[in-house]
């Protein structure tokens, strides 16, 4: 913080007293260190103007947006961030402005905390108590491949594992996959990821694995009728070419109404509040399913576009296997399907929070739709549900054959545009077995006993040991972005489980505290560096290090390097190329796919490199649509699957627990902890979102954001008023699995029943004392249960209670 | 005289602070002091019946603002050191730190809350508008960062062509200062004055 103090202080003295000095252009050019500090303080010496460099480089956290980023370097310092923006009154012209977390990268940067040496646990200290001491890079580099030829010699490969991360994003920012293959051994790897993985798993079966996305953004300014569920487009994509930006335009641009379902007045409403439809987190499918009712009813449906490019609407189209059993997607929706209920609004009414009526003419609205764009977001289907309610919302524009055409999206997440660039290659990983992303801490905790039928191992029908040695590079994903902390906390501290994690940050996180050695990491925008990337329109960004590295900081390319070499295949590892030449090598890949890009040379000089897309639009399922016979999908009948018997075949051959709620088509699953499983002891639904001052929990240390940006659980007035709680006032949030304490934000943006709560919070808890998390981390209270197919993160799916702390 | 002015966009604004991070990135902000900010206000009521459906009346909605460079700068005119001037050529606000004793007047005078006193250095401190990116040809930091591209900058009679000067609540009436801050509202906006909302982010505009 002194440092941090000292600086502004020097800056501003010489702003202020250079005031009117033009030729030295004001604060920026001066220099932070702390002797030129002094020597501005005091007022009395003249500071000398110093060159300063203009340096691009890129955002690289877990956003698409990836934005540019302009650097003024003087002296070696950072010393403003200043982004890609022209004058200019065009909506679509493509500029990659960053957001307010880019503009604060300066604090980051320069964290008082940042990690400037290699080290190791302290002697005597626990894992996970973070006592560490510094080491030299040799020392390190010894105790890293010391402990992993044990784990290979003891284990075998598939003890080894890379542990999910989204810290750091460009061509050649992953070397840790490729190290693992370069050592000849590989490792067990993950699939699915924590952003959609129960979206990923389920949309093969829906619409075949090539179809992995909406429409573009653009694409709804042809729409009259844009749903949006569970959504927040200028939330979570913050930059200014994504889906930020992408949606202010679109809303701006389109004669569609638009529908926001959510159970938070997100920041996409700001301003619309008649676009708000309040929904209880986890119910979207039983919506979907009584707006399915009343289109069947009253004979809305495009039985044409059903009967021609999708099975198991009705009887006619089901597969062989499940004819006159009544499972067809009609039959559950009008009460002849296998749990006899008709999907009625006055049937989802209690269960959703929204009246029949307003179903009703929702409904009404959707029938009467010429180019409806129907859109969700992650967070639907991060849940205990999650793979069906992510089905349920595509429904809408199957049933009502809106896919493939103008102004229309196939119920998925937003497309987008993009300039695609070549990545430093992997290589082959021998071992076949995965495991599901979200099953790390299992795998550590009962590897030997996890299997394909159970727990989602794919490869192998179960794992032949447990994980002992992980690699966490520039993730959070151990405790902080995982589920169920204090779980974690109790598996991973206990040392005779996994026998050594190597950590590797920039700045000691929750999940770096569990690391037996840790190596100093570098910035993305610390190093040469390419990434492409898109919105409605394409870019690509370029850049190179504004500095050489500080105190003992390598670039993760070059401390995998070193450990390739003490395990002696440096060769196989760098092909005797430096992380720069594998960037323009990887380019020149790029180009030859490419030949429109610009040269090396030119992108690095250019920094940010657009491209509009010449169709203007991204229309998702376009040629199917124009030709399902010439273009089937990727499915088993090259058709949309509302029944998928391949599902149905799946879940034969699985085991599920008997709250899974587990079908061949998409129904309303209720939750283990939802909407209708709300508890005398913790009455609430609990529900995390993506926040605006943090990447997930990148950035989630720098108190210039954390200030603005403040720790909050949304709480309805009457739910506060119930518990005595006033805005501002320190609440505890509790469920059976743990305890933290935040601020209370009590507002009418929130429906009543639900707390909302932004996910990624820095966790901040006594681990040998009570456990209560201080910092507001949501991960404090959700569950480890994996989703029943994907085994993917239900992170959402939390009940609570709330009192004043 | 010359007068430049900010225009806003609250059909465009979803409150995200780009604006002011990159005017503390600019300015060498640490905690404690930010030159703009961004009001969200916020009313009406959701609320579920016996039978477990919600109604809501919810409205919401973002507004940023810093220094208004007014035409009738009251800061200026209650500072008791003269220590504030309003430049002749851009009616852009400056802060002599030399003559400021950092007594606050200004903060509390000025309906908007714009001039801060730095805890550090105890002189005021504010918005310049960028003066010497202003100089340069280029445009405010603010301006220019904003990824909904909600804000402009320019001469007072172009801005006020976009939009009319800014009157919705929580500021206050225009009147009172002249603020160079035009704008259009979003549907959700009500009239300076209301008492049908409140500040809804009140740790984010201290």
């Amino acid at each position: 913080m002194s440092k941090e103090l000292s600086r502004r202080t020097f800056v501003q003295g010489s702003a202020l007293a250079g005031l009117g000095a033009a030729t030295l252009g004001g604060a920026t050019l001066f220099g932070c260190s702390s002797e030129l500090a002094e020597t501005g303080a005091d007022g009395k010496a003249e500071p000398a103007p110093v060159e300063e460099k203009i340096v691009w480089n890129h955002c690289a956290i877990n956003c698409p947006g990836r934005c540019a980023l302009k650097l003024h370097v003087v002296d070696d310092e950072i010393v403003r961030v200043e982004t890609y923006a022209a004058d200019s009154d065009d909506m679509d012209d493509i500029q990659p402005r960053a957001c307010l977390r880019g503009r604060a990268y300066r604090a980051w940067v320069n964290h008082p905390d940042r990690i400037n040496y290699p080290m190791k646990r302290a002697e005597g200290s626990k894992r996970g108590e973070g006592k560490y001491e510094q080491i030299t890079w040799d020392e390190a580099i010894e105790i890293i491949a010391r402990n992993y030829q044990e784990v290979i010699d003891n284990y075998g490969p598939e003890a080894v594992y890379m542990n999910y991360c989204t810290g750091n994003y460009g061509v050649t920012a992953r070397p840790w996959f490729r190290l693992l293959n370069s050592l000849g051994n590989g490792y067990l790897a993950f699939y699915g990821n924590y952003s959609l993985a129960q979206l990923m798993w389920i949309t093969p079966y829906i619409f075949g694995a090539s179809v992995g996305a909406g429409s573009s953004l653009s694409a709804a300014r042809d729409s009259d009728l844009v749903l949006m569920f569970g959504t927040s487009p200028v939330e979570t994509r913050q930059g200014g070419a994504v889906s930020h930006h992408d949606y202010v335009a679109m809303r701006e641009m389109t004669k569609g109404k638009i529908y926001v379902i959510d159970p938070r007045f997100n920041d996409s409403l700001a301003g619309r509040s008649d676009e708000w439809l309040p929904i209880n987190p986890g119910t979207d499918a039983a919506l979907v399913a009584a707006i399915a009712h009343e289109l069947i009813a009253n004979n809305q449906v495009d039985k044409e576009f059903l009967d021609t490019y999708c099975v198991g609407f009705d009887e006619a189209t089901l597969p062989a296997s499940a004819q006159g059993q009544h499972k067809s997607y009609q039959d559950y929706i009008m009460g002849t399907g296998y749990d006899k209920v008709e999907k009625t609004p006055e049937w989802a009414a209690p269960i959703t929070g929204i009246a029949a009526d307003k179903i009703r003419a929702l409904a009404g609205e959707i029938a009467a739709a010429e180019a409806l764009f129907v859109d969700q977001g992650w967070g639907p289907q991060r849940r205990s549900n999650g793979e069906m309610t992510g089905w349920s919302i595509c429904m809408l524009p199957i049933l009502t054959g809106n896919i493939g055409l103008p102004g229309t999206s196939n119920g998925l997440r937003e497309g987008s545009y993009s300039v695609n660039l070549t990545s430093m290659p992997d290589g082959e990983n021998p071992v076949k077995a995965k495991i599901s992303v979200f099953s790390m801490v299992d795998a550590i905790d009962r590897g030997h006993e996890m299997t394909e039928k159970a727990d989602g191992v794919t490869g192998v029908d179960q794992l032949p040991c447990d994980i002992k040695f992980v690699i966490n590079y520039a993730g959070n994903c151990i405790t902080n972005q995982n589920s169920d902390i204090n779980w974690v906390h109790d598996v991973m501290s206990d040392e005779s489980k996994c026998q050594f994690v190597l950590g590797s940050d920039i700045l000691m996180t929750d999940s770096l505290k569990y690391s037996d050695v840790i190596l100093p990491d570098l910035f993305r925008l610390e190093q040469p560096s390419m990434i492409g990337t898109g919105g409605d329109g394409g870019y690509m960004l370029a850049g190179s290090e504004p500095y050489a590295p500080k105190f003992e900081r390598k670039s993760a390319y070059d401390a995998a390097a070193l450990i390739a070499a003490a395990l002696g295949k440096e060769e196989a590892f760098t092909e005797g190329k430096t992380q720069e030449d594998w960037l323009r090598e990887c380019y020149e890949t790029s180009r030859e796919k490419d030949p429109e890009l610009p040269t090396y040379e030119e992108a690095m000089e250019m920094g940010v490199y657009t491209r509009k897309n010449p169709a203007g639009a991204v229309i998702a399922m376009a040629e199917f649509r124009a030709d399902p016979v010439a273009n089937p999908l990727d499915t088993p009948s090259g058709k949309i699957e509302i029944y998928s018997e391949a599902l149905a075949d799946y879940i034969a051959a699985h085991e599920f627990a008997d709250d899974d709620f587990v079908a061949p088509i998409p129904v309303y699953a209720p939750e283990w902890y939802g909407a209708e499983t709300v508890t005398d002891e913790f009455p609430l639904q609990l529900s995390g979102f993506h926040y605006r001052g943090r990447l997930h929990s990148s950035w989630g240390g720098v108190e210039i954001l954390k200030e603005l940006n403040p720790q909050e659980a949304w709480i309805n007035p009457a739910d506060a008023a119930e518990r005595g709680i006033e805005q501002g006032d320190t609440v505890r949030v509790e469920n059976q699995f743990g305890a933290m304490e935040l601020l209370a934000k009590v507002t009418p943006r929130v429906i009543p029943g639900t707390v909302a709560c932004a996910q990624g919070a820095w966790h901040d808890a006594d681990m040998n004392g009570d456990r209560v998390d201080k910092g507001g981390c949501i991960n404090t209270l959700t569950t480890h249960r994996p989703s029943p197919f994907a085994k993917g993160n239900p992170q959402h799916t939390n009940i609570c209670q709330v009192t004043k702390a | 005289m010359a007068q430049l002015a900010f225009y806003f966009d609250g059909t465009r604004c979803t409150g995200c602070k780009t604006c002011v991070f990159a005017c503390k990135d600019k300015n060498n902000l640490d905690t404690g002091l930010a030159y703009r900010r961004v009001w969200e206000y916020t009313g009406g009521t959701t609320e579920k019946g016996a039978d477990g459906t919600c109604t809501t009346s919810c409205f919401s909605y973002y507004t940023s603002v810093s220094c208004n460079h007014c035409d009738k700068p009251i800061c200026m005119a209650n500072c008791p050191q003269g220590a504030i001037s309003k430049d002749d050529e851009t009616g852009l606000m400056a802060v002599d730190a030399e003559s400021c004793i950092g007594c606050g007047t200004c903060v509390n005078a000025c309906p908007y809350g714009a001039p801060k006193v730095d805890p550090e250095t105890v002189k005021a401190v504010r918005c310049d508008g960028c003066a010497d990116l202003v100089a340069a040809g280029e445009l405010p930091a603010c301006v220019m960062a904003c990824p909904a591209r909600a804000l402009k900058f320019g001469d007072a009679g172009a801005m006020a062509a976009l939009g009319e000067r800014g009157a919705v609540a929580p500021l206050p009436d225009p009147a009172e200062t002249e603020p160079n801050y035009f704008m259009t509202p979003t549907a959700d906006a009500r009239a300076a004055g209301s008492d049908e909302g409140f500040i809804g982010n009140p740790l984010e505009v201290a």
